[in-house]
């Protein structure tokens, strides 16, 4: 349309009549096809994404001061348990990238590691044989849908109780303390979860307490892509497993991870060029078994396998399966935590 | 003979007439005083026998040039489709085929252990160096400023990235690592999210490049046909005009004249409609099945690689509604893949076209019913028993893949004879054309020249 406009225009007018009526078509033009632009602009307003999640937030903390606190051991069956003794088999969420914690060793093609030990103990209890499982790995941000669509029984993968997880699922008992730790090259400038992080590219996993506490406080670290939480996630700071990470990190595209240190340990036990940095870890967490929620006889059933899994001191299952997988990377814990439990 | 001043003139005045009054004096003189004389001829019988004589041969010379440069177009642009382009694009298929099979043999080597099967190192050893060495023909056979240009350079930047995170997850894949898992899936990532996408685009420049050159080839020559029909008509009209005003029948020179154009006329004709024929039939028979059946073998690839990450990544990359990730790219690929194979059987128009496609979509479905197993075992939790039932040498997915693969060769082996055979003959159909048109149409002029001066000598 207005290219014609505009050659009607050069026929009539020659000259500078001609270029000032080009101009003006230019402008009539230009404004027509901006202006609505502009209005539209107006309308779709800012993000909305963040504000939901956030809003929520205080609400659930004011209920919950002690998420780590759960239901009283019990050994009782309920319909929980009962379902997993009719499908024979318990369904326990794990990870399997996970060094030392829940990892397919490829040799042996079998899952390894201290949460998979903790599976079996609970499948022993309930079913009497610690091979009656289902394994299923399940990433990172997946572990509380999995549970909601009963996909698993159980998740016992490195999950750190929180409040806002605590209204989402049922906890046990802790079984490990860990927290956040900055991992980065032995020679980075990085010191730890301080000011040295400034302008650095930090990696975390979607949707793990990592990302939420560089959220609260980066000290100007870069850890978001740019469409998180959406389909077009570019997963360069923002990946699906911790262990993408490290890959990451020895690509030279990060320049550090911040994850729970028994993770962090994981990894730097496959590269011996990286290690943790700072002398402990920022957050103190309890990692425990969720189930879904509701499903207390389940919850009191396994609070009741940690009970037993903690008994015995310094030969109890507990520092058994340690020493054999954490040891090495996470020297120095003497036992378990000890277990809280609701009063009422 | 005799005529060359005049021959030229007659052009001159009609093209001066109507802007001559304004100045310019030097060589005025000497266009009107010809012009002048040209009038002048045109009021007796010999001028005017000499001036459509003159005409004639123009005529018939012009219709020769326009025949000559027209079909030489058509025959370069066809030449171009079996030389150049058509090779070149199925190089451009070949690049994007060799990608996507080095990334289903990485997951397949990975998944079967430290040890990878010698087979498959050396199937992915072959990709690589397929599409190494395709990369660098391509880049040399293809202008700096093009698209394809800028998809070659992509790509030979990032196939070495590539190579590189599949050694890395090779390595610690070797040590019993986790890590080389999560190295494969960001391979696998670079694979299908910049490597291919940009081999796609390659294929798909290459392919259009080949479409313009046979339409090219294919244009109908409507300047020649014309130039012929107006040459003839004027010859026939000569004719006429001569039997009218002296009873004779025959003009031995403008007989002669005529049959040339005839002659090349004729020889345009059907020589053209004989080379868009064969070239159709290349496009349709040969091309649009060679990029169906591109395209399905490619996705038979990317869906055989995303099973075996499922395997590899189990829920590490999941879709936002909660599904594995690569299971869900499995689906979708086996879908489109489902659907290409039925309208490459569509295609195909002979046995030897259809058959294989007929064995390729049955190994599909059995490759389905397979995969479905092999997923319900898997999430029993039983992995060594899925792993077989994918990797393992029998009743295997990947022995339904092989099958597949095989026979969409064979197919694409087929389809490319098809269209080379047709193609070459269209090829062929424009051959000697252009020259001939080019000698015949020299004689005739010089035939119509001869039978006007005899004509004209009967004036002397």
């Amino acid at each position: 349309m207005t290219r014609v406009k505009n050659r009607a225009a050069r026929g009539r007018l020659h000259g500078w009549g001609g270029v000032t009526g080009m101009a003006v078509a230019c402008v009539v033009t230009a404004s027509l096809t901006l202006l609505p632009l502009a209005h539209g602009d107006g309308t779709f307003g800012g993000r909305s994404a963040g504000h939901d999640a956030s809003a929520s937030m205080p609400d659930r903390a004011e209920t919950c001061k002690d998420p780590e606190a759960s239901v009283p051991a019990s050994d009782a069956d309920g319909p929980s348990i009962e379902k997993i003794k009719q499908r024979g088999k318990l369904i326990a969420g794990v990870d399997q990238n996970s060094f030392q914690w829940g990892y397919r060793n490829p040799e042996s093609r079998t899952l390894e590691g201290f949460d998979i030990d903790l599976v079996r103990a609970i499948a022993e209890d309930i079913l009497g044989d610690r091979d009656a499982v289902i394994f299923r790995a399940i990433p990172t941000n997946q572990r509380i849908a999995a549970l909601e669509h009963d996909k698993v029984d159980v998740v016992v993968r490195t999950m750190t109780i929180n409040c806002e997880r605590a209204g989402q699922v049922a906890f046990s008992t802790a079984y490990f303390q860990a927290g956040q730790q900055v991992l980065a090259p032995k020679e980075s400038s990085i010191e730890g979860y301080d000011k040295s992080l400034k302008g650095k590219r930090v990696c975390t996993a979607e949707g793990s307490t990592a990302y939420d506490a560089l959220n609260e406080e980066s000290f100007g670290a870069v850890f978001r892509d740019e469409h998180d939480e959406t389909g077009l996630d570019e997963d360069l700071l923002t990946v699906p497993n911790q262990l993408d990470c490290l890959v990451r990190l020895q690509l030279g595209e990060v320049d550090a991870v911040v994850t729970d240190n028994a993770l962090a340990a994981g990894q730097a036990a496959q590269d011996p060029a990286v290690e943790l940095k700072g002398d402990k870890p920022f957050t103190t967490e309890y990692y425990g078994v969720a189930a879904k929620l509701g499903a207390d006889d389940l919850v009191a059933r396994v609070n009741h396998v940690l009970d037993d899994y903690r008994r015995g001191g310094d030969d109890s299952p507990w520092m058994t399966s340690y020493r054999e997988w954490l040891a090495t990377g996470l020297p120095g814990i003497t036992g378990p935590p000890a277990p809280k439990y609701r009063s009422n | 003979m005799t005529y060359p001043p005049s021959g030229t003139a007659p052009r001159e005045p009609g093209t001066d007439r109507s802007s001559a009054p304004v100045t310019v004096p030097a060589q005025r003189g000497g266009v009107r005083t010809a012009a002048e004389r040209l009038r002048a001829a045109a009021t007796t019988e010999p001028g005017r026998l000499r001036i459509a004589g003159a005409a004639l041969a123009l005529l018939v010379v012009a219709f020769g040039a326009v025949t000559f440069l027209e079909i030489s177009g058509r025959a370069s642009s066809a030449d171009d489709v079996v030389t150049r382009s058509q090779p070149l694009s199925a190089d451009a298929a070949r690049i994007y085929r060799s990608l996507a099979d080095a990334d289903t043999m990485a997951a397949s080597g990975f998944l079967a252990g430290a040890q990878e099967p010698p087979d498959v190192l050396a199937r992915y050893d072959a990709d690589i160096k397929e599409a190494s060495r395709l990369l660098v023909e391509a880049a040399a056979s293809t202008d700096a400023s093009t698209s394809s240009h800028r998809e070659i350079t992509t790509l030979s930047e990032q196939l070495p990235e590539y190579t590189g995170l599949v050694e890395r997850a090779r390595a610690n894949n070797r040590q019993g690592l986790p890590l080389g898992g999560a190295y494969l899936r960001y391979a696998n990532q670079k694979m299908t999210a910049e490597l291919l996408p940009a081999a796609e685009r390659l294929y798909a420049a290459e392919t259009g490049r080949l479409a313009a050159d046979s339409a090219d080839a294919r244009q109908f020559p409507f300047l020649s046909l014309g130039a012929g029909v107006v040459a003839l008509a004027a010859l026939v009209w000569m004719q006429r005009r001569n039997y009218r005003r002296t009873n004779r029948v025959f003009n031995h020179g403008l007989l002669a004249a005529t049959a040339a154009a005839a002659v090349v006329l004729l020889w345009l004709a059907v020589g053209h409609t004989l080379a868009r024929a064969d070239l159709r039939s290349a496009t349709v028979h040969g091309q649009e099945s060679l990029d169906v059946l591109n395209k399905a073998r490619i996705n038979s690839l990317k869906a055989r690689s995303n099973e075996n990450l499922t395997l590899v990544a189990r829920g590490a990359v999941l879709t936002p509604d909660g599904t594995d990730q690569y299971e869900t790219d499995y689906s979708t690929g086996m879908k489109e893949l489902g659907a290409q194979l039925r309208s490459a059987e569509e295609l195909a128009d002979d046995l030897t076209g259809s058959e294989p496609v007929g064995r390729a979509i049955d190994s599909v479905s059995e490759w389905q019913e397979r995969h479905k197993k092999a997923r319900t075992t898997d999430d029993r939790g039983e992995y060594d028993s899925a792993l077989q039932q994918i990797i393992g040498p029998e009743n295997s997915t990947g022995q339904s893949f092989e099958r597949v693969d095989d026979a969409l060769e064979k197919a694409l082996a087929h389809e490319q004879d098809e269209f080379d055979a047709a193609a070459e003959d269209g090829r062929g159909a424009l051959g000697g054309l252009p020259i001939g048109a080019a000698v015949l149409a020299v004689l005739g002029a010089a035939a119509a020249v001869v039978g006007v001066n005899r004509r004209l000598s009967e004036y002397r």
